[in-house]
């Protein structure tokens, strides 16, 4: 694995011809969110593993920055790789706040910035920018796929509950945009606070609706305890639970128990996505790090391959980033995901969506697709 | 009126699993004066070691209910005699450092050792099933919560009230030269209710971590919260931790169910109210600085 520099050889005449191919890489190695940035980097660096760090005889270079998943160090970060280590493509960022905070930054000095997680809907909307690109998804596509579907398979009437933040807020408004639109009702609406330890209460309130489901957002610590008590509390028999793919997700489950069991999911990736590109990519996953790979280990897989893929179109010059850009806009390929492709408009990934079932399979709990909604793509306002 | 009911419970389950983490940091604050910021990291021990115990056999945690909190008096042991020790007449100033400043090592130590996932620790199977109650379920965990509080509270009151120990450190607490002129070691009081301090410590590490999980941060996240039932229930003061305790419980899990926006402010403008009316605690003794 490369990970220091080597711009002491060659005579490095100007940082854009180099014969290197900088990649400046923003994600959380502390706090909350540490996990995730972590699988990010797994996932990048297994697919650089597979190209040899080599692009049209370029080397690849990834320069590791800990955002914290703080907004004022990260834009001090992203101005220190991009000022002084001089990166042609910046990539990551877990927290939206953060990809709002470097915004500008990357718009104005024109560094092509490849989102690879962070999905909150603005940054490919109203904060556009002609050299941001998402990867991964936004809020809108995760809420908006489950909406219809829930209405036609799950039930009319439909309890709502995600974390109160901006991400946990968007995604449950977009399934309620759809819900409503296919003619479903919403009985009712509440959000604990992110990070919330305790859910008795919202539960018992919960169990006391008349609804047909209960549509959940929430991830990471608070997924595990809200499906534990979700169970606890004797509504699994009572409702069907619904959500996005974070409640069960694969770092989770070991921990949640059975408790995830019956649980329907809407996400963009699932390890038991049954085709031979995420069969090899979870086979080589595991055999490098000996667990299986979560969505994050993903998108940083595809981030990658993008970015080289790019870098390859342009015969390895990177030193333009306009036409960086188009270079990204071009990428298509078959992802572990499904067909990957750029909306060219919005600079947001088209992909299917997948809603996924969990089933008990010898005691442990395994997440199943059962439904393809295919080439979802955000409205982009 | 079975939503009232219902939530009366989950009210008073939860307000027992705070006296049940907060214990501990009470009673360290009112025999020693020290405030001890370390102690939502011995919670998090309290709480990892459980996880260990029990991460192959759901069945061991009724060992770990014995193990965790043994474990954590040890390392309270440990961290009196080294270094809070030198500490006692240096004030409150260097003892709030040095224990924040712990809470950072054993905030790494912890991520080494664990790693920085979600973990849960599961309950044996006596323990796991839901009882109904108002015509809800309840786990039953939650209802045994509620009495391992009271049960707890007891035992804190006769020790403290009814026995010589007891007697002890209360005199420890209003005079400390003239209890070590009557010829009781004052060193080893002090080194023994820190030690006790860090037992509650891990058995509130236990008692909630099927509960609340484990995660990284979780130790402040308990820290703070044992900050806020301290403060309402007056420094120093058993009985006003148990009181304040169940009085959290009951406004947060009230304010949730009737206003869920406002939650989280009802319990801090409770605290507001209460350090402005009444600013020892709601039992609270004149503490002397």
């Amino acid at each position: 694995m490369q990970s220091t520099s080597n711009s002491d050889d060659k005579a490095d005449a100007s940082g854009s011809s180099s014969e290197t191919i900088k990649i400046g890489a923003l994600l959380p190695s502390s706090g909350v969110y540490a996990s995730l940035g972590k699988n990010l980097s797994q996932g990048m660096e297994l697919y650089f593993d597979e190209i040899n760090w080599e692009v049209e005889g370029k080397k690849i270079e990834i320069i590791n920055e800990d955002s914290e998943a703080d907004p004022q160090v990260s834009l001090r970060k992203a101005r220190k790789m991009i000022d002084q280590d001089q990166v042609d493509i910046l990539t990551g960022t877990v927290s939206t706040a953060v990809a709002y905070a470097i915004r500008d930054e990357v718009d104005s000095k024109k560094i092509p910035f490849l989102v690879s997680h962070a999905g909150g809907n603005d940054l490919t909307r109203s904060q556009r920018s002609d050299y941001i690109w998402r990867s991964s998804f936004s809020s809108w596509q995760i809420g908006h796929s489950m909406g219809e579907w829930a209405y036609k398979n799950v039930g009319h009437k439909i309890y709502v509950t995600a974390a109160d933040y901006a991400f946990g807020k968007e995604v449950s408004a977009a399934f309620k945009e759809a819900y409503t639109a296919a003619g479903g009702e919403i009985v009712g609406e509440v959000y604990p606070p992110l990070g919330n330890n305790d859910y008795s209460s919202y539960l018992t309130t919960i169990g006391g609706a008349e609804a047909d489901a209960v549509y959940a957002f929430f991830a990471g610590s608070d997924a595990v305890r809200f499906v534990q008590q979700y169970e606890q509390y004797g509504l699994k028999e009572k409702m069907p639970l619904i959500g996005s793919g974070w409640l069960v997700s694969e770092d989770l489950r070991e921990s949640q128990g059975n408790a995830p069991e019956g649980i329907l999911a809407s996400t963009f990736w699932d390890y038991n996505i049954n085709t031979d590109e995420n069969k090899a990519f979870t086979a080589a996953f595991e055999k490098k790090y000996g667990a299986r790979p979560t969505l994050e280990a993903l998108e940083g897989y595809d981030a990658a391959r993008i970015i080289a893929e790019a870098a390859a179109s342009l015969g390895g010059d990177v030193s333009d980033p306009d036409q960086v850009v188009e270079a990204f806009s071009n990428v298509t390929f078959a992802s572990p995901r499904g067909e990957f492709k750029f909306d060219k408009d919005t600079h947001h990934v088209i992909q299917d969506m997948y809603i996924t079932k969990t089933q008990l399979v010898n005691g442990k709990t395994e997440n199943e697709v059962i439904e393809t909604i295919e080439q979802v793509q955000d409205p982009g306002k | 009126m079975d939503m009232i009911g219902a939530q009366l419970v989950n009210g008073l389950s939860y307000g027992m699993m705070l006296f049940v983490i907060t214990c501990g940091l009470a009673l360290v604050f009112g025999i020693l004066g020290v405030l001890n910021l370390a102690h939502g990291s011995l919670y998090m021990i309290g709480a990892y070691v459980t996880y260990s115990i029990t991460v192959n056999s759901a069945q061991n945690f009724w060992m770990a209910l014995i193990i965790a909190p043994i474990v954590v008096a040890i390392l309270a042991f440990i961290i009196e005699m080294t270094l809070l020790r030198a500490t006692y007449h240096l004030g409150h100033l260097s003892q709030v450092l040095l224990t924040f400043g712990l809470a950072y090592i054993f905030h790494d130590i912890a991520a080494i050792i664990w790693g920085s996932n979600v973990l849960s620790v599961a309950l044996p199977p006596s323990l796991a099933g839901t009882t109904v109650l108002f015509d809800q379920s309840f786990p039953t965990y939650r209802l045994v919560v509620i009495g391992i509080g009271f049960l707890l509270a007891a035992g804190l009151w006769y020790v403290q009230e009814k026995t010589r120990w007891g007697a002890i450190i209360r005199a420890g607490l209003s005079d400390k030269e003239m209890i070590s002129a009557l010829g009781v070691n004052i060193k080893l009081v002090f080194t023994v209710v820190f030690v006790i301090g860090g037992f509650l410590a891990g058995l509130g590490g236990v008692i909630a971590a099927p509960v609340l999980g484990l995660y990284p941060i979780m130790e402040f996240q308990t820290l703070i919260l044992a900050l806020v039932v301290l403060v309402i229930g007056g420094l120093g003061s058993i009985s006003g931790t148990f009181t304040a305790a169940i009085l959290i419980g009951l406004v947060e899990t009230f304010s949730k169910y009737l206003v869920p926006e406002l939650s989280l402010f009802f319990v801090y403008g409770l605290m507001a109210v209460v350090l402005v009316v009444k600013p020892n605690g709601l039992l609270g003794k004149k503490v002397a600085a």
